[in-house]
């Protein structure tokens, strides 16, 4: 399977935690510890299984972010679909979080990629044009700035 | 949270843009400036009935803008309906920051 994170222009956020991968394992994958830094939610670390993020309803968004685990592997890698807004006309995202062991702790990468309906498409590796496309967007944004 | 509300308005943009032909059209036109279906439909190597119809999502998204000269039509992007794509990557560009802050409290207050 190829890898949206070889994607450098999605939404990548990364920090050194001083705390072992363990540590931070169990904080994006126990359900009660994941409440309390993400949102309330009934995820389990087991792929394919669906579960939910739930924050309170507010206008154009009623609180629920659907989503579906993708990849589990323990201490490594951690991966879901993200999805708001419904199955039909909402939009869908991967969100993959890597673990890597670095000096005094853990480095932790979260890349949030993929838009709409061909996104599952792209995550399997199949017409991943979204590095050419954002590539192309950065200099027509610059060109206009 | 509010950065939740904001895909909704995105979402048009997205949608037009995730198919992988209909943004080689919207690349081309960026980058090629206005041009004729008749050349959109040569680039894009797909039959014209099926570019005409990738132009009118793209335009449903205000991403392009036609105009007509004789038989011809005549397309243009119009790069600043990606504003809301690029509020969308810095609204939740603050909202996983804000997420790893929380994170690291926590992570503070674990044995």
């Amino acid at each position: 399977m190829s890898n949206p994170a070889e994607c450098p222009s999605s939404l990548v956020i990364e920090r050194v935690f001083p705390h072992p991968p363990e540590k931070l394992w169990r904080a994006l994958t126990e359900s009660s510890l994941l409440a309390q830094w993400m949102m309330n939610n009934d995820f389990e670390p087991v792929a394919g299984r669906k579960f939910q993020f739930r924050a309170d309803p507010m206008p154009n968004w009623n609180g629920i972010v659907d989503c579906e685990v993708l990849v589990v592997e323990p201490l490594q890698r951690l991966s879901y679909h993200w999805g708001t807004g419904g199955a039909e006309s909402g939009l869908q995202w991967v969100v993959l979080w890597t673990l890597t062991p670095a000096e005094g702790g853990t480095h932790v990468r979260m890349e949030q990629s993929g838009f709409g309906p061909d996104q599952r498409a792209a995550y399997q590796g199949a017409n991943y044009g979204w590095q050419k496309f954002f590539g192309g967007l950065e200099r027509v944004l610059g060109e206009q700035a | 949270m509010i950065l939740l509300v904001k895909p909704v308005n995105a979402n048009p943009v997205f949608r037009a843009l995730a198919d992988p032909t209909r943004r080689a059209i919207f690349e081309e036109l960026t980058r090629q400036g206005e041009q004729t279906v008749h050349s959109l439909t040569r680039y894009a190597g797909v039959s014209q009935p099926a570019v005409s119809k990738h132009l009118t999502v793209l335009k449903r998204a205000k991403l392009v803008r036609h105009r007509r000269e004789g038989r011809e039509t005549h397309y243009r992007a119009l790069p600043a309906a990606l504003a809301p794509m690029v509020d969308w990557l810095q609204l939740y560009g603050a909202f996983w920051r804000d997420r790893f802050d929380r994170l690291e409290a926590l992570l503070e207050r674990m044995e």
